[in-house]
């Protein structure tokens, strides 16, 4: 099966019935229905409530479906939970994690909650957000601290406060950040998935930083408006030549397996492993399938 | 159980519907008055929905006034609990 893509996960505040029963028609690969910063502070218990009706009812179609909730020191983490992982969507986002024991208490809720409802196979699968110093100073620890983490993700509007400093449009307050949570993440296997950027209206800088952040190892980028999808998946998807390339790569790499042959030369250069992977990569990311291309070898 | 305070849910947006409770004496029976932009279609659907989140949620004696923008069932079903739920004094996990 193809890897699930996260180049986009649009984030829909949870009070908002008109976008959330849009959320599977904005072409982005995941909805973050959220519970905590897009919500009034008297507003938390109806967002809740609408939140757990819609994930019952809505139809997402393929886009992936996370839940952003409160976190647990505040009142309403725990009321969150008791609603939503009840109904398993996709992914609950953890916010603002700063240690391995936030990870474990949070989990120790989740396990509790599934457990009380009879969910002996959960699916759901969790983010950790880094938001805090603390937080990405341990966050090598925090990615690695529960097998059901899938995807780790920072949060630069609340980091850049947290750190006492403005959030540039270069985005070098973060940097050190951004990569210290990509080398966390991916040695651990999981998605990488870059913050907000916030202004609408500037398109050509959002491909900018989006062009940025893939080349630094982010797997796709958190957006706040349906009309940030098409610039983030243009930049994400790979072009007619990197495709092209990569078929060629996995072609000739299933032809000189077959021959029981490792490492091979396509034009004068070599293939290896590392090679074969980046090819696949883009295969993926491009829907094409890679048994076709084994069979197409074969016959 | 019976509704304690005034409260409402919802907003006056489009696709979403704008539930008040008033609290009315025990037996006076329910009363729900539903203005809606989709009145004329949907009035009995709109009216059966926030009766079954009455029924499940035990409220026999209730005024509530609905005022809906075109909301799906599980927005008016979400707005009405909300609403009864803080007219009954439960809001947990909020401010």
């Amino acid at each position: 099966m193809a890897r699930k893509k996260r180049r986009s996960m649009l984030y829909i505040p949870g009070n908002n019935p008109a976008m959330i029963q849009q959320a599977g028609v904005y072409g982005c690969d995941a909805v973050l229905l959220d519970l905590e910063d897009a919500v009034a502070l008297n507003q938390k218990d109806a967002a809740r409530i609408l939140v757990r009706n819609m994930l019952q009812t809505v139809e997402f179609y393929d886009t992936e479906v996370c839940v952003r909730v409160n976190n647990m020191h505040t009142p309403f983490g725990l009321a969150d939970l008791e609603e939503i992982v009840p109904l398993q969507p996709n992914n609950i986002r953890f916010p603002k994690t700063e240690s391995v024991q936030d990870v474990k208490d949070f989990m120790k809720e989740v396990r509790r909650i599934e457990k009380e409802h009879g969910i002996k196979k959960p699916t759901m699968t969790i983010h950790v957000m880094i938001e805090t110093a603390k937080g990405v100073a341990n966050v090598y620890e925090i990615a690695g601290a529960d097998p059901r983490i899938d995807a780790i993700t920072i949060g630069g509007q609340d980091l850049t406060a947290d750190m006492g400093i403005v959030k540039t449009p270069d985005g070098v307050g973060i940097d050190y950040a951004r990569k210290r949570i990509v080398m966390a993440g991916k040695a651990h296997g999981l998605d990488v998935l870059d913050t907000v950027f916030a202004d609408v209206n500037d398109e050509e800088g959002l491909r900018e930083e989006t062009e940025y952040i893939k080349k630094i190892g982010f797997a796709g980028k958190a957006l706040i408006n349906p009309r940030q999808v098409d610039g983030v998946h243009e930049v994400f998807n790979p072009t007619e030549n990197e495709v092209r390339k990569a078929y060629r790569v996995y072609s000739e790499f299933i032809r000189n397996k077959n021959a029981g042959i490792g490492v091979f030369a396509i034009d004068g250069k070599m293939v290896d492993a590392p090679v074969v992977q980046r090819a696949i990569t883009v295969l993926e990311y491009a829907n094409i399938d890679l048994k076709e291309i084994e069979e197409s070898v074969a016959s | 159980m019976t509704p304690k305070f005034k409260a409402q849910a919802g907003t006056f947006e489009s696709s979403d519907i704008m539930v008040l409770i008033e609290p009315v004496s025990e037996e006076a029976g329910r009363q729900i008055d539903i203005s809606s932009t989709v009145m004329l279609q949907f009035e009995d659907d709109i009216k059966n929905t926030i009766n079954q989140v009455l029924d499940d949620l035990d409220i026999q004696n209730v005024h509530l006034i609905a005022k809906d923008k075109g909301a799906l069932t599980p927005t008016i079903k979400a707005r009405v609990e909300a609403a009864v739920k803080r007219s009954l004094g439960i809001q947990e996990g909020t401010m």
